[in-house]
């Protein structure tokens, strides 16, 4: 639970330096984001005056669903303490639950800005959610559980080959996890310009220890769908629950070159691509939603799929 | 048995009681209190019968040869709990909401007596009392529904509930009907014994669907439901919404898993559960649209009721699909999971709706775009219906989620059924179980962000006051019990199982056995669920940041004008609307579906006239069935509207003619 709370504003860096080389500049250093951290911790927070209770603690608690949700993902060994105290489903139900309490801090001061965020957030929202538990639907059966370890060990045990519905459900989750993190071509984090806004604009009115948490939850958000990522569909160099600290070691390493190359891929994609337009996002999602539950059927169709 | 009966009966007294005692505050003490104190019995009779062998009594009453004939066992125990849970806080919370009624004496008759007629429906053992109960039930919501009379729409609501609860009985007179057979097995104990064929048993089915399902609010019978419900006083609109539509689930179960169990006629067709799943589906998905679409709070909470409906009948639809493919274990967690959602639901809606009705108390006003703020004036009330709100989303660790998570691991249990019918419909069933929740969610933030938080839009709004403390009891004990169920869902999951397996053979693993109160529907390899910890998890995680940053970090805080990119507005009137909220929403769902429609017109150059936007929809179903049945028979009508200005020959003739016809058709029968 620590590892993953240290090491999630690293590849928040991480994205954002290698983003910078892309464009040829040379980018804020690596930990950038820790001293950003740092310093919003021991700012004065400035609280609207109409702001109310929910204001205050919704930030530490979308802090802490994300981070239970990012805890019972296992990183680089399977088999977690805990993890069976929730799914795959508790886990995206989780980071459901982070959304909704940010959606309503952002209608709580009652400006303009805090309620376009969470007008587009919620409608994002409605179409990312039923795709990711259609690509969860279809991981469990072919895995024939919900459990994210077993999963993952069924994953690494080479059996299910290289199938379909597989492939469906990996690039339905690459568009579901952009539009999650608020990454470009749904929304764009380096962004203050107004129309464009959405997960910025509802965090508008925070600052200082609370804006701190929101950024921390983000971050930890990415780590989180980065490591989803690589624990279903790349889950090889995962130490598994009996081995010695040698396998435990290598699989520390693999996971954070992972999470490297992952980061990578991302900050290529997002150089690469524009921001679209906001009604035209519901067409990207809408597709990732048809591709997931295209993968589904072609399952119920077939289990060779 | 006996003491329910004798609770029943007492309630049914009660309504004389509130009639002749209405205008006093008397009146109010004496029927609430007597109503609260009689459904905690009912209930406790009901938590009895859950482990308890099922118990008769036959009265002679009635119907002289029929006798009236009253039974407890397992699922009538767990109705029991279910009605007179939402009854027994519906009570508590009308002690001080009651208060504000202008007239009392239209309300505190029915309202015991509405609930004799629940509780009396799920006692019933034979179809006579079961349908008397049943139109009783019906009968006297409608006059709760009617109560405020004067206020506009009211009647219409009325009317159409009254043709609605019509139509639902008579399908469900029909199919007892056709189960009594032209013997005229009445009783429910002859009913099971009786073979019936697999075309009778297809028919049974689908009146009992339609019959119950109009009653439930499935889709497209759900037209009267955000009619009827929003417009009775709020603690009867949560007894509507959360209780009344689960006896109507209540029916569907005694009659499809019950009575037509096929243990004669082996197990029963696999189509019917295709047609249970689709209507489950799109009554899911449709109702949360409707919902996302409204501005009327309360209205927006009857729609919502649809959608759980929806995802009651997605449950119950997969365990008739398991059950007639011959897998127990399967339709066991499949019936669990819809009964499970039966309960939360009853929770969550009463106490939505008794944050309606505090609303309306406070300010006065139903509709969202008047409101904002509350959560500063109305503290507690907002607070509990924020975890209704919560819960109602399927959001962890609360209980809604623990029912939808088990509905989804029912989808999940078996990809290879052989029927094609199947193999496309439970995919389907799990994408729109799944699009559903997600738009639940943003319909709640709608709900609670447009009402609760912001700036007030009106002057009511801004001077709001916190209700009394018999309606905030009620809604933070309901919120409670969200928790509650949430946390520990083991326990009632093993509640359930003498219910699951008397009408499936089948139960569920025990989960007191599980180690940390998880839960585990299948093998915990496959999948678990433990809310226990994912809540000490969230609590500790919450408290541990909190004391950390505010120990070793800065605590400072001041409190200053809205920044809002530096174009601080001072007109609430400026903030988002619930309109502007869900308007992505209402263009990406509404635009086909709906046929929505946004004309801005904008004065030319020139001239100071005020731009204006204005926007429409149409109802679908209530423009392609209602409006043309409706117009059909007022054409009938009038057609025979010439037949009342006749002269006395021309009536004799018809009589003659009538006479003649009968007695050919009689004639060409034998």
């Amino acid at each position: 639970m620590t590892l993953v709370l240290l090491a999630a504003p690293l590849l928040t860096g991480w994205v954002r330096k290698v983003k910078a080389r892309l464009l040829r500049r040379r980018g804020p250093p690596l930990l950038q984001p820790y001293r950003d951290l740092l310093r919003l911790f021991g700012k004065e927070a400035v609280l609207a005056e109409n702001a109310s209770w929910l204001f205050r603690t919704a930030p530490y608690l979308i802090f802490a669903f994300t981070w239970v949700a990012a805890a019972l993902v296992p990183s680089f060994a399977t088999g977690l303490m805990f993890s069976w105290t929730g799914d795959l489903i508790a886990i995206i139900a989780l980071l459901g639950a982070a959304r909704f309490l940010l959606a309503l801090a952002g209608l709580d001061i009652g400006t303009g800005f805090g309620g376009i965020g969470a007008s587009r957030e919620v409608m994002i929202a409605a179409l990312a959610e039923p795709a990711m538990l259609m690509i969860v639907v279809t991981l469990a059966l072919i895995a024939g559980a919900t459990q994210l370890s077993t999963i993952a060990t069924f994953m690494l045990s080479g059996v299910q080959g290289l199938r379909v519905s597989l492939a469906l459900a990996l690039v339905a989750f690459v568009i579901v996890a952009l539009a999650e993190n608020a990454r470009i071509p749904v929304d764009n984090p380096a962004t203050h310009l107004e129309l464009t806004m959405v997960h910025e604009a509802m965090v508008l009115e925070y600052s200082a220890r609370h804006l701190a948490m929101i950024e921390l939850a983000a971050a930890l958000k990415l780590l989180l769908t980065c490591a989803l990522l690589i624990c279903i569909f790349f889950p090889f160099g995962m130490a598994n629950a009996g081995d010695a600290a040698r396998g435990y070691a290598l699989g520390l390493l693999a996971y954070g070159g992972k999470l490297a190359l992952v980061g990578a891929i991302l900050a290529v994609f997002e150089t690469a691509i524009a921001k679209m337009r906001v009604f035209r996002v519901p067409g990207l999602l809408g597709a990732a939603l048809m591709l997931s539950l295209l993968g589904l059927l072609l399952l119920y169709i077939s289990r060779g799929f | 048995m006996i003491p329910a009966a004798l609770c029943v009966a007492a309630l049914a007294a009660l309504g004389l009681f509130g009639a002749a005692a209405a205008r006093l505050p008397a009146g109010r003490w004496g029927v609430y209190g007597a109503s609260l104190g009689l459904s905690v019995v009912l209930m406790l009779a009901g938590i009895d019968a859950l482990a308890a062998p099922p118990s008769g009594l036959t009265l002679p009453l009635g119907v002289p040869w029929i006798g009236v004939h009253l039974r407890l066992d397992a699922l009538a125990g767990f109705f029991l709990v279910v009605v007179n849970l939402g009854a027994g806080g519906a009570s508590l919370y009308a002690l001080g909401y009651g208060q504000h009624e202008k007239m009392p004496e239209r309300v505190l008759p029915f309202f015991p007596v509405f609930l004799a007629g629940m509780n009396l429906v799920v006692l019933a053992d034979d179809a006579f009392t079961f349908l008397f109960a049943w139109e009783l039930m019906s009968v006297s919501s409608f006059a709760l529904v009617i109560a405020h009379h004067r206020e506009s729409g009211t009647m219409f609501a009325g009317y159409v509930y009254l043709l609605m609860a019509s139509l639902s009985a008579l399908l469900l007179l029909l199919a007892f009907a056709l189960l009594a057979g032209p013997e005229g097995h009445y009783a429910f104990a002859l009913m099971r014994a009786r073979a019936v064929t697999p075309g009778m048993a297809g028919a049974v089915l689908l009146l009992a669907l339609l019959g119950a399902g109009a009653k439930a609010g499935l889709i497209p019978l759900h037209a009267w439901l955000p009619l009827a419900h929003p417009a009775a006083p709020s603690h009867v609109s949560a007894l509507m919404s959360g209780v009344m539509t689960k006896v109507a689930v209540y029916g569907f179960i005694r009659i499809v898993f019950d009575l037509l169990d096929g243990k004669l006629t082996g197990p029963p067709a696999w189509w019917g559960a295709v047609g249970v799943l689709a209507l489950g589906g799109v009554t899911a998905v449709g109702g949360i649209l409707y919902a996302l679409m409204e501005s009327d709070l309360k209205r927006l909470l009857a729609y919502s009721t649809v959608e759980n409906i929806g995802i009651i009948f997605i449950g119950l639809g997969l365990a008739m699909a398991f059950r007639a493919t011959n897998f127990p274990a399967g339709a066991a967690l499949a019936l669990t999971a819809a009964l499970f959602h039966v309960f939360n639901h009853a929770v969550m809606k009463s106490l939505l709706f008794f944050g309606a009705g505090a609303v309306i108390t406070a300010t006065g006003a139903r509709d969202m775009e008047q409101l904002g703020g509350l959560i500063h004036r109305l503290p507690q009330t907002s607070f509990a219906f924020l975890i209704g709100a919560a819960a109602i989303s399927a959001l962890p660790p609360l209980n809604g989620f623990v029912s939808e998570w088990l509905t989804f691991q029912a989808i999940l249990l078996r990809p290879d059924m052989p029927q094609w019918g199947l193999k496309i419909m439970i995919p389907t069933d799990g994408a729109l179980l799944a699009l559903a929740a997600a738009l639940a969610a943003s319909c709640f933030v709608k709900a609670f962000g447009i009402t609760f938080l912001g700036r007030p839009r009106s002057a009511p709004a801004a001077a709001a006051h916190e209700v009394d403390r018999f309606s905030r009891a009620a809604m933070l004990g309901f919120a409670a019990l969200c928790l509650l169920a949430g946390v520990l869902p083991g326990v009632l999951i093993d509640r359930l199982s003498p219910v699951v397996s008397v009408l499936l053979g089948a139960r569920l693993p025990a989960q007191s056995t599980v180690p940390w109160l998880s839960i585990i529907p299948v093998a915990a390899s496959r999948s678990s669920y433990n809310g226990l910890l994912i809540f000490a998890f969230l609590t500790a995680a919450t408290l541990l940041t909190v004391f950390v940053i505010h120990r070793f970090a800065a605590r400072t805080l001041r409190r200053a004008p809205a920044w809002d990119c530096g174009f601080p507005d001072a007109s609430p009137a400026m903030q988002y609307s619930g309109a502007s909220l869900s308007e992505p929403l209402r263009r990406v769902f509404g635009t086909t579906l709906f046929q929505a429609r946004t004309v801005v017109t904008l004065p030319p150059p020139g001239d100071t006239g005020p731009a204006r936007i204005v926007k429409s929809r149409r109802d679908p179903i209530w423009d392609f069935l209602y409006a043309p049945v409706g117009q059909a028979v007022s054409r009938v009508a009038d057609v025979m509207n010439h037949l009342q200005f006749l002269t006395i020959r021309r009536y004799l003739a018809f009589v003659f003619i009538a006479l003649v016809t009968l007695l050919l058709a009689l004639a060409l029968w034998q």
